[in-house]
């Protein structure tokens, strides 16, 4: 039973950070593009991004679900490469980072439009390139959007709950996460159980956000 | 030396215009554009930088063709030997004022340069400082460092001191010219402030409506030649004050205040906030230095 329950934290933690990162990697290039497209079709973009904010987490599951199935073009594209998403870890990441996107994409988009073009401009005129720009002049000044980014979407996605029972199920050590394994105990009146995840839970994103706000607030000072 | 020849569509808040820059530029020179706003003073000045794109025609640095609209030549910012002070003076906020010129620098001599750059704007004792934590003054004075690490062939400044108040404004402008000597870097600034453009400059290029009007030496733009006073101030109506038959007119003229009175023919052709030659003839000038 203990080692159950360290293993289902684990997938969580896992699966959090996993997600995390990848949420980070796309996150950049896609809030600037948000930020600094001129093209017609933004608006459709960023209400794509924005979607999972409002849409019920079962209704993203069920398209993935119906998407992962071999029934569909994808799917079976999948399958005959013996790639298998639906009730599997990777199908969980792909779910995960669609429906934490908006967490991390706004606070980058956020924080890089009160960047003054001038800045990005003055270091063109200093002979960075675009991507040294980014690196060492932007990305530092728009660091509080990106550690809220991590964080909301860190913290989001150990809390996610109906897109996991959709597409993943409940799998011990494969797809069986916290937030699933407490509904699991508590259907099987294992309230003991349930409550060392829900306290688990509780304390380790408590103590995140806490340490989180805490740096942010001492490192930032000044800097907005 | 600086040639320039471009043109470009241009929508302002009046409509729309055929901005058309010809204009050439020595070495060494200091020149000022001076022109109301929306003239397409900064637009051009940042075609200079390759920020801006011109719809036709040529920039060539010292031989070095910069823009070419037919041998379809565009250098980016960055292959352009510029440096450029923003009106905001848009310093990396995550940088001490030393990093800030750091970044500039391209080689270790011109890393080596620094601390000298930064003791020229007396800001050594501030130079791990966040710019955060500086005042405007010293913000400019560290952009316009920063300009000049890559020391560069031409400088452009895009009404650097505007957001200044005037005494700091004047210690600034006293602070540029002494650099524009010391180093002999061909500058161009954007400004609409006629005191200083006659302080700084050697040739003003007046901009109206997209076009270059004249270029001439500033004390000829600004007093008309009919005029051959021996005394000659610039300066700008604070106040009139009606007081039969005459008008007590105040002007700021540098930091100091005159008042003087004119007849109502006279001061109708002046409004508050206007800028004013005040010229005397009849007497010569006792000019004396202070305490």
């Amino acid at each position: 039973m203990e080692s159950e329950f360290l293993s289902t934290m684990l997938l969580t933690f896992k699966l959090a950070t996993v997600t995390t990162v990848i949420l980070l990697l796309i996150g950049i290039p896609l809030a600037s593009f948000l930020v600094f497209t001129k093209m017609r079709f933004k608006s459709v973009i960023e209400t794509i991004v924005s979607m999972p904010l409002v849409l019920p987490p079962s209704v993203l599951g069920f398209y993935l679900l119906l998407t992962f199935s071999p029934a569909s073009v994808i799917g079976e594209f999948l399958t005959s490469h013996g790639i298998r998403l639906a009730f599997s870890f990777e199908g969980l990441v792909i779910g995960s980072v669609l429906f934490s996107l908006p967490f991390m994409v706004h606070p980058i988009q956020s924080a890089l439009s009160q960047v003054p073009l001038s800045i990005f401009e003055a270091s063109y005129t200093l002979g960075k390139s675009k991507l040294e720009t980014m690196i060492r002049v932007i990305i530092p000044s728009i660091r509080h959007g990106l550690i809220s980014g991590i964080v909301l979407a860190f913290a989001h996605t150990v809390g996610e709950f109906g897109v996991i029972l959709m597409i993943g199920g409940n799998i011990p050590g494969e797809t069986r996460v916290a937030s699933i394994a407490i509904y699991d105990e508590v259907e099987s009146l294992n309230y003991a159980m349930a409550h060392q995840y829900a306290i688990t839970l509780f304390v380790v994103t408590f103590s995140i956000l806490l340490l989180v706000y805490t740096l942010n607030k001492k490192s930032l000072g000044g800097i907005k | 030396m600086i040639l320039i020849n471009i043109t470009k569509h241009l929508n302002t808040a009046d409509g729309a215009l055929e901005a058309h820059f010809d204009l050439s530029i020595h070495d060494g020179e200091f020149l000022t554009l001076f022109g109301p706003s929306g003239a397409g003073k900064t637009t051009l000045m940042r075609m200079i930088a390759g920020l801006e794109k011109p719809d036709s025609g040529h920039i060539e640095v010292d031989g070095e063709v910069w823009f070419d609209h037919t041998q379809k030549i565009n250098l980016p910012p960055q292959k352009r030997s510029i440096g450029f002070v923003f009106q905001d003076y848009a310093l990396f906020p995550t940088m001490s004022v030393r990093d800030n010129l750091l970044f500039a620098a391209e080689n270790t001599q011109q890393r080596r340069t620094v601390d000298e750059l930064i003791d020229l704007i007396e800001l050594s004792n501030l130079a791990s400082r966040l710019p955060s934590t500086l005042s405007g003054g010293q913000k400019q004075r560290v952009a316009l460092a920063r300009a000049l690490v890559r020391r560069p062939k031409i400088l452009l400044l895009d009404e650097p001191l505007s957001a200044l108040d005037p005494t700091m404004r004047q210690k600034l402008q006293d602070e540029l010219s002494l650099i524009h000597k010391r180093l002999g870097v061909t500058t161009l600034l954007v400004s609409h402030d006629i005191a200083e453009t006659v302080k700084l400059s050697d040739r003003i290029a007046s901009i109206e409506s997209g076009k270059i009007l004249r270029t001439c030496k500033p004390m000829e733009f600004f007093s008309p030649q009919t005029l051959s006073g021996k005394l000659q101030l610039i300066g700008e109506v604070l106040k009139m004050e009606e007081d039969f038959p005459v008008v007590i007119v105040t002007l700021l003229v540098g930091s100091s205040i005159v008042r003087t009175v004119l007849s109502s023919e006279e001061a109708s052709a002046l409004h508050i906030g206007d800028h004013a030659i005040i010229s005397t003839k009849a007497f010569n000038p006792i000019v004396m230095a202070l305490e």
